[in-house]
């Protein structure tokens, strides 16, 4: 009998190895059946049927940029969020719920108050 | 008996249940959509294909795509290329490692279960900023781009609100969530009443659960990624036969997951209400799909009823009202968990 | 002193201080929301349009050189193919002018039947419009119920005409004989098919429930609103600098309709409400658009109950020859003012024909306008220009 924890994560890793099989299974299928005739405009780039201007790869403003540092604020919130989710029931049991909340909302309200001044700033507006 | 309970037994039987669910139930809701799209638009859809009703036309399509040629761009990364379709198809496929059809009926009853689900669906999006920029295609670069707008603007709303859930129900793991659906809620005279978290007070976690459910699936409103009529086919321009099919079917089964891990959190699962023992083994399934099915045609209907926002839009929409609204919406469940 | 103004710009400053090369991409000829093969090549700066470069003749085909070797009949059959959505309005403004340059008097009859026509003509065009805006929003639905519509009015048309997009039906004189062929210089020619105008009036009674339909489906809807409002606004100024006619500047605030401002056929007598709007967004000319096929059922039912018995068909001579001369002449299409420049040196074929397409002229403001937008708000303006490439290139 294997461990319950590793059975469960070797479990996770057969069903992405399934995945992957899955995938390769139909792409093999896909080799052994389809026709192959490489070569003319089909291997162009589709730049709505005219040959692209430059490469695909133009270096280019990303707008999203910004976002992502946002959102890098927020998720390791939620990093600290989970655990803090997971005993609250705990605490509150001994007493000390109340504490534990306030000390989350304090945590969270700091950083609202950044997306606050992100939002003020005219992050979201594209200008 | 002792080889049912081998481990690996029953990890080959969970492999075929889950798979078959996968597949099966994907080509089920791309025939789903087919028919209630066209009969939404007073159109009939498929009708030849298999006899009858045209049941067999998903999968004539995935016959046919399957004889296509496999064409790369030349200019192509053609590893990270060929690649991105199998980062798409596992983290489909592992998602449904969680999910449970009853209490036994599990893939794996992760302890984080819903920190794991999170974590992997999010995966997906690997597999889509990696089409994008791989096709060296102006259009799959700037619908990769937002793609990866997309998910990082919704993977929020989505954590918070299952915060709350894990929170209401203090268990990460999925199969514990839904046995704190059936705990007591409050009793009234000898009669014990327990209810999914949905009528418990997490109607807007739901909400944003949704809405973000549906951003990060790129489906309409937020199909941006995709968006046909700005940038042809977005991150999927390139991709064509067998690996396109492979990023339509893991889109599809990512519905299915989304919505069973929706109907999981909120609307109690596999629970039959009532219903104890191993009966529930054998209806879970069927309950579960049931609410899947519902929560499915929710989001078929969506799609065929509205246009798509704009890329800013999206992000206003993210940033100013779901954000706050989930971390609200945290605040009261917490609130009510300690004070009551 | 510094302002808090003047520190927010120089943060701002900051982050776009780091210059990115723009991208330029193709959108067309190929592409989903270009209606064709119209060519946009577009510099774009991440998602916005720094400026974009029309490019048309994709879909030339020399409508102007073939109307030289081609009798004035002939031609009737190359115009309606311009605007291939409201093919009938094309001929109106052609015929016309023909009919001026000979000096011959058009029946009665003739001409409320082509009023008529004109204005089906004028609902067939709109309700593709209202097909295929909300498609280009990315709403899939309203595109089949507004075609399922259209396809009535299509019926209409080709029950008379005996052709749904290319009727060619006007003659020198008159209209065609509805069926049954024969001469068009015999007296007696045939009417209209029997029971047409019941139908009519049937269908324009459906249209008008049919636009309440639209109005709920797709007019009320809030994500249409933050796609449309104050998106692509175009001044009653600049569209008049543009050249912008029709829907597209009643849309800008300027009421100007030639059927109002310079009466043909026998719009003089029916009473209609030219439909426009003050702000010039995609809102507006799409509002603008739904209103008139309000409007279009309204004339052809009083169209319906003035219409007088009568000949179809003047009497001409079997050979058409125009006298030497020129003359303009312009109607007000679905698109917009749609006119023709007849030279003739006298003869069986025009020496020149000019054609004044609207579609070419309503996309001139294309550059000015999509300058600075973004990528989505970039279909979203095309969609609402309404042009179509063959009324473009001609």
């Amino acid at each position: 009998m294997l461990n319950q924890y590793y059975g469960d994560y070797i479990t996770v890793a057969v069903f992405v190895a399934i995945g992957a099989i899955l995938v390769g299974g139909a792409v093999a299928a896909n080799r052994a059946i389809a026709p192959r005739a490489p070569g003319g405009f089909k291997d162009v780039a589709y730049e709505s049927g005219i040959e692209p201007i430059g490469g695909g790869w133009n270096q280019s403003h990303i707008r999203y940029y910004i976002f992502a540092l946002l959102f890098l604020i927020f998720d390791v919130e939620a990093v600290f969020i989970f655990p803090w989710a997971l005993q609250l029931e705990f605490f509150s049991s001994i007493g000390s719920g109340l504490t534990v909340l306030v000390e989350m909302f304090v945590f969270v309200g700091i950083l609202l108050l950044g997306l606050v001044y992100a939002i003020r700033k005219g992050v979201l507006t594209w200008e | 008996m002792e080889f049912v309970d081998n481990f690996w037994f029953q990890l080959v039987l969970k492999l075929a249940g889950i798979l078959g669910v996968v597949l099966t139930g994907a080509l089920v809701v791309i025939y789903a959509e087919l028919k209630i799209g066209s009969h939404m638009q007073t159109r009939i859809g498929p009708y030849y294909a298999g006899g009858r009703w045209g049941w067999a036309q998903p999968l004539a399509d995935g016959l046919k795509f399957l004889q296509k040629e496999d064409l790369s761009p030349t200019g192509s990364d053609r590893t990270v290329y060929g690649f991105a379709p199998y980062v798409v198809m596992m983290a489909t496929i592992a998602v449904f490692v969680v999910v449970p059809f009853g209490p036994d009926m599990v893939g794996a009853n992760l302890d984080l279960g819903a920190f794991y689900l999170l974590a992997i669906s999010s995966l997906s999006v690997l597999g889509v900023l990696m089409a994008g920029w791989s096709s060296a295609n102006k259009y799959s670069l700037i619908g990769g781009l937002r793609a990866a707008a997309q998910l990082i603007a919704y993977e929020l709303p989505l954590v918070l609100a299952v915060v709350a859930v894990v929170i209401q129900a203090g268990t990460m793991s999925l199969n514990g969530i839904v046995d704190a659906q059936q705990q007591t809620w409050f009793t009234i005279g000898s009669f014990n009443i327990s209810a999914p978290f949905i009528i418990q007070g997490q109607i807007l976690g739901f909400a944003i659960f949704m809405i973000a459910a549906v951003a990060e699936l790129s489906r309409i409103p937020f199909d941006m990624p995709i968006a046909e009529s700005e940038l042809t086919m977005g991150y999927l321009t390139e991709y064509s036969g067998i690996r396109f099919t492979m990023f339509f079917l893991g889109e599809y089964a990512s519905m299915i997951s989304l919505s069973a891990i929706a109907a999981t959190l909120y609307l109690g699962g596999y629970a039959v209400p009532g219903v104890h023992g191993n009966i529930v083994n054998l209806l879970g399934p069927g309950v579960l799909l049931t609410k899947v099915a519902i929560l499915v045609f929710v989001i078929i209907w969506i799609r065929w009823t509205w246009p798509r926002l704009r890329e800013d839009q999206l992000q206003t929409l993210a940033w100013t009202w779901l954000i706050p609204l989930a971390l609200l919406n945290i605040a009261i469940v917490s609130i009510f968990k300690v004070v009551f | 002193m510094t302002t808090p103004e003047m520190i927010h710009r120089s943060e701002t400053a900051v982050s776009i201080e780091l210059q990115t090369p723009d991208m330029t991409l193709n959108i067309g000829p190929q592409h989903p929301s270009t209606h064709g093969v119209l060519r946009l090549v577009a510099n774009i700066d991440g998602e916005r349009v720094t400026d974009v470069e029309p490019v048309i003749g994709y879909m030339h085909r020399g409508y102007e050189k073939l109307s030289e070797v081609r009798t004035y009949a002939q031609i009737t059959a190359l115009v309606n193919r311009i605007d291939w959505v409201s093919g009938f309005a094309n001929e109106v403004p052609f015929i016309a002018g023909v009919e001026k340059l000979m000096g011959v008097e058009v029946p009665e009859r003739a001409q409320w039947i082509r009023l008529i026509l004109s204005e089906l003509a004028r609902i067939s065009s709109h309700l593709v419009f209202m097909s295929s805006y909300p498609l280009e929003l990315g709403a899939t639905t309203p595109l089949m119920h507004s075609l399922r519509e259209r396809e009535y009015i299509l019926e209409l048309i080709e029950e008379v005409t005996g052709g749904r997009f290319h009727p060619n039906f006007n003659r020198v004189g008159g209209v065609k004989p509805a069926y049954g062929g024969g001469s068009t210089t015999k007296k007696q020619s045939m009417d209209l098919p029997e029971g047409f105008f019941q139908r009519t009036a049937d269908a324009m009674d459906r249209m008008d429930v049919i636009c309440d339909d639209i109005d709920q489906l797709v007019t009320g809807n809030e994500l249409i609103k933050m796609r449309t409002v104050g998106v692509g606004v175009i001044p009653g100024s600049k569209a008049l600098e543009y050249g912008l006619t029709g829907p597209n500047l009643r849309a800008s605030g300027v009421a100007y309709d030639l059927r109002k401002a310079d009466p043909y056929l026998t719009y003089d007598q029916v009473d209609f409400d030219v439909a426009w709007r003050p702000e010039g967004d995609c809102y507006d000319r799409y509002v603008v658009r739904l209103e008139e096929i309000r409007q279009s059922a309204r004339i052809v039912r009083q169209a319906i109950d003035k219409i007088p018995s009568g000949p179809l068909q003047a009497k001409v001579p079997r050979v058409l020859k125009a006298p030497k001369g020129q003359v303009y002449s312009r109607a007000e299409n679905p698109k917009g003012e749609f006119g023709y420049f007849i030279v003739s040196e006298g003869g069986k074929i025009p020496y020149r024909l000019k054609i004044r397409s609207t579609s070419f002229s309503n996309l001139s403001i294309l550059p000015w306008i999509l300058k600075g937008q973004l990528v989505p708000d970039l279909v979203a303006i095309m969609g609402s220009l309404d042009f179509v490439l063959g009324d473009v290139d001609r």
